[in-house]
C-alpha cells in the first residue's frame, strides 16, 4: 500500500474524513463534559435524532443542494428544541452525584431509541449526497469522492469557528470560567443556569449535525447510536475531557487507525481502537491535551 | 441501612426459594432462576460502587468472561462442570487483576471510562476471536450435565450457588476489609493517612466484584446454553449499574431489590408493549429525579416520615 501514492492518499484522506466526522460529535462531548461535568450516555442517540431528523426535512423539500443544507439545520433545530426540554429536566441533576446523571442520559436512551422505532420504523434509510458534492474532484494525486472532501472541509471549519467563540468572545470567556468556577461566575452575577442550558443544547446540537453529515456516508439505522457513542466517548478520553483540541487530534488518530488498522488487522481494527484508547489512558490517564485535576464536589 | 432487616430479609428471600418449586409453576421457577443471575451479577458490581465507591461501567467484562470461559470449559474442552467452574472463576479474576493492575491508578470518571475501555475490548474480542466465542453468532448450544437441563434442577443449582456467594458477600461486607472498603469509599485521603494501602484495597474489591461477576456469567451461560458478545457490551454494563443504583448503593441488599424490579419491569412491560424500553425509560427517570437514594432509600425515606408524629 505504501508504495502507491495513490492508493496510500486515498487511505490517508479517508482517515481524515471518518475523523473529522467523528471530531464534530467529540466536540459536542467534550463541551457538554468540559463545562457541565456530564458524561453523555445519549449523545450518540443525539447523533441518531440529527440523521433522522435530517433525513425527513430533505423528503419533505426535495433532494437538492438546498433541501440537504436544509436538512442539516432542520437537524440541528429540531435536536436544538429536544435538548432544550431535556435540560430542564437534567439540571435538576446538576449538584447530585455523577451516578445520577449517568442514569438519567442512560434512560434519555431508551427513550430516544424507541422513540426513533416509533416514528420513523426499524428499516434503514439512506440520504443521497447533496447534487453539487456527487462524483469525484481531481486532486492531482488522485480522484477523490465530493462528499468525502466536503466533510474533511467540515471538520476544521467547526474546530475553528468554536475555537474563535471559547477564545476570542465574551461568551467563551464567560463558558471557560464556568467550567473553572461556577460558584465565583455566579456570585458575579451571570446567569449560571443559562450557560449551563446553552452549553447542553449547542452540544447536543453538534452531535445532530454530526449525524446528518453522516448519513450520506453510511446508513440511518435504529442501530446507529451504539457503537457511535463509544467512538465519541474513545476520542473524547484520548485527547482528553473537556478539551477541544484534545478531541481534534484524538479524531484523527481514530480514523488514522480505523482506516490504517483494518489492512493490517483486518476485521481485528476494532480491537486494535480500544487498544489504543487503554494504553493512551494508562501512560496518560487525563488524556493527550487534558489536564489531571481534582474531581470538584 | 442496619444489618439486622437486612439478614432478615435476605433468610425469608431464601427460604420463599426454597418453597417456590412447590408452587409446581415451571415460569415462577424459570424467572427465578434469572432474577437470582441478575441479582449476583448486581450485588458483584456493588462490592465496588456501593463499598469502596468505584462506579465501573465496564463490570459486564467479567460477566462475559466468566460466561464464555464457562461454556468453553464445559463443550469444546469437555471438562467436568466442577472444573469447568472453578476453571472459568480462575480465569475471571487473573482478568480482572490485570484489568484491575491498571483500573485503580485512577479516579471517580477517569476509572469509569477506563473500564468502559477495558469492556469494550473484551465485547470486541468475542465478536472477532470466532474459533473460540462463535463471533457475532455466540456460542451455542453448551454441553451440560444431566441434571442442569431440567429447569427445576437448574433452579436449586443457582439457588445453591447464589446462596453461597451471597453469603461470601455478606461475611465480607461485615468483616474489617468490608468496613476498610467504607472507610475508603467515605474518604479515600484520610484512610490513606491512617495507613490503609488505598489503591491495594481497591484493587482487591476488583478482583471479588470481578469473580462473584464472572459465578453470575457460568450460571447465565449454563441458563441459556450460550453465550453472546451482547453480555459485554457497554449497554449490559449500563444495565447493571442501573441495577444498582435503582435499589440504592449504600445497602448490602439494595442491589438485589434494584435487580428484581428491573427485571420483573422489563418482563411485565414486555408482554403489553414491543416498546418496552420507552416505558422502562421513563420509569427510570422518574426513579433518578424523584427518588435518587434508590428503593431502599425511598423506604428509608417513608419510614421516617411515618415515624415523625409519633416522636416529635
Amino acid at each position: 500500500m505504501f508504495s502507491n501514492p495513490t492508493v496510500l492518499f486515498i487511505q490517508v484522506m479517508n482517515s481524515i474524513s471518518l475523523g473529522m466526522n467523528l471530531f464534530i460529535i467529540a466536540a459536542g462531548l467534550t463541551l457538554m463534559f468540559g463545562v457541565l461535568r456530564i458524561v453523555n450516555f445519549a449523545h450518540g442517540a443525539f447523533y441518531m435524532i440529527g440523521a433522522y431528523a435530517a433525513y425527513s426535512v430533505i423528503q419533505a423539500t426535495g433532494d437538492t443542494n438546498a433541501g440537504f443544507f436544509l436538512g442539516i439545520l432542520g437537524a440541528a433545530a429540531i435536536m436544538g428544541a429536544a435538548a432544550f426540554l431535556v435540560e430542564r429536566l437534567l439540571a435538576r441533576l446538576y449538584d447530585k452525584e455523577h451516578m445520577l446523571q449517568l442514569l438519567f442520559t442512560f434512560a434519555l436512551v431508551m427513550i430516544i431509541k424507541d422513540l426513533v422505532k416509533m416514528i420513523w420504523g426499524s428499516g434503514q434509510y439512506s440520504i443521497a449526497a447533496p447534487p453539487f458534492l456527487r462524483g469525484a474532484i481531481d486532486l492531482g494525486v488522485s480522484h477523490y469522492p465530493a462528499y468525502m472532501l466536503f466533510l474533511c472541509l467540515v471538520g476544521p471549519v467547526i474546530a475553528v469557528v468554536l475555537w474563535f467563540f471559547m477564545e476570542r468572545t465574551r461568551w467563551g470567556r464567560i463558558v471557560r470560567a464556568a467550567r473553572l468556577d461556577r460558584e465565583m461566575l455566579g456570585a458575579l452575577g451571570t446567569d449560571v443556569k443559562r450557560v449551563y442550558s446553552t452549553v447542553f443544547i449547542v452540544g447536543s446540537m453538534l452531535a445532530a449535525v454530526g449525524g446528518a453529515l453522516a448519513a450520506p456516508r453510511s446508513a440511518v439505522d435504529p442501530g446507529m447510536d451504539s457503537l457511535v457513542i463509544i467512538d465519541a466517548f474513545v476520542v473524547v478520553i484520548i485527547g482528553g475531557l473537556g478539551s477541544l483540541l484534545g478531541s481534534f487530534v484524538g479524531a484523527l488518530a481514530l480514523g488514522l487507525v480505523t482506516i490504517f488498522g483494518s489492512f493490517f488487522l483486518q476485521e481485528w481494527v476494532i480491537v486494535a481502537v480500544y487498544v489504543m484508547m487503554v494504553v493512551v489512558l494508562m501512560i496518560r490517564p487525563w488524556g493527550l491535551f487534558g489536564k489531571p485535576e481534582q474531581e470538584r464536589h | 441501612m442496619t444489618s439486622r432487616p437486612q439478614l432478615i430479609f435476605l433468610l425469608v428471600t431464601f427460604l420463599v426459594l426454597l418453597l417456590l418449586p412447590l408452587a409446581g409453576s415451571r415460569y415462577l421457577v424459570d424467572l427465578a432462576s434469572q432474577i437470582m443471575i441478575f441479582s449476583l451479577f448486581a450485588l458483584s458490581l456493588n462490592v465496588l460502587a456501593g463499598h469502596i465507591g468505584s462506579i465501573s461501567f465496564g463490570h459486564a467484562a467479567f460477566f462475559a468472561i466468566g460466561g464464555y470461559a464457562c461454556a468453553y470449559l464445559l463443550t469444546t474442552a469437555g471438562w467436568p462442570l466442577a472444573a469447568s467452574m472453578a476453571g472459568a472463576v480462575v480465569l475471571t479474576a487473573v482478568s480482572a487483576l490485570l484489568i484491575g493492575l491498571v483500573c485503580v491508578r485512577l479516579n471517580a470518571i477517569y476509572f469509569s471510562m477506563l473500564t468502559l475501555a477495558f469492556s469494550m475490548l473484551v465485547w470486541a474480542v468475542a465478536v472477532k476471536w470466532k474459533a473460540v466465542t462463535g463471533g457475532d453468532d455466540g456460542f451455542v448450544g453448551v454441553t451440560l450435565p444431566q441434571f442442569l437441563t431440567d429447569p427445576v434442577g437448574f433452579f436449586w443449582f443457582t439457588l445453591g450457588v447464589t446462596s453461597l456467594s451471597v453469603a461470601a458477600l455478606w461475611i465480607l461486607s461485615r468483616s474489617a476489609m468490608g468496613r476498610t472498603f467504607i472507610a475508603i469509599r467515605e474518604n479515600p485521603v484520610r484512610a490513606g493517612f491512617l495507613g490503609l494501602h488505598v489503591r491495594r484495597m481497591q484493587l482487591v474489591a476488583f478482583v471479588i466484584a470481578g469473580v462473584f461477576a464472572g459465578v453470575a456469567g457460568c450460571l447465565l451461560a449454563i441458563y441459556v446454553r450460550g453465550m453472546y458478545p451482547q453480555t459485554a457490551f457497554w449497554t449490559q454494563s449500563g444495565q447493571v449499574v442501573i441495577m444498582v443504583l435503582l435499589g440504592g448503593v449504600h445497602s448490602f441488599v439494595g442491589p438485589i431489590l434494584g435487580a428484581t424490579l428491573l427485571y420483573l419491569l422489563e418482563m411485565t412491560i414486555h408482554q403489553y408493549t414491543e416498546y418496552w424500553p420507552i416505558v422502562l425509560g421513563i420509569i427510570l427517570m422518574v426513579i433518578v429525579l424523584a427518588a435518587p437514594e434508590g428503593i431502599v432509600g425511598l423506604f428509608q425515606r417513608l419510614r421516617r416520615r411515618l415515624r415523625r408524629p409519633t416522636t416529635p
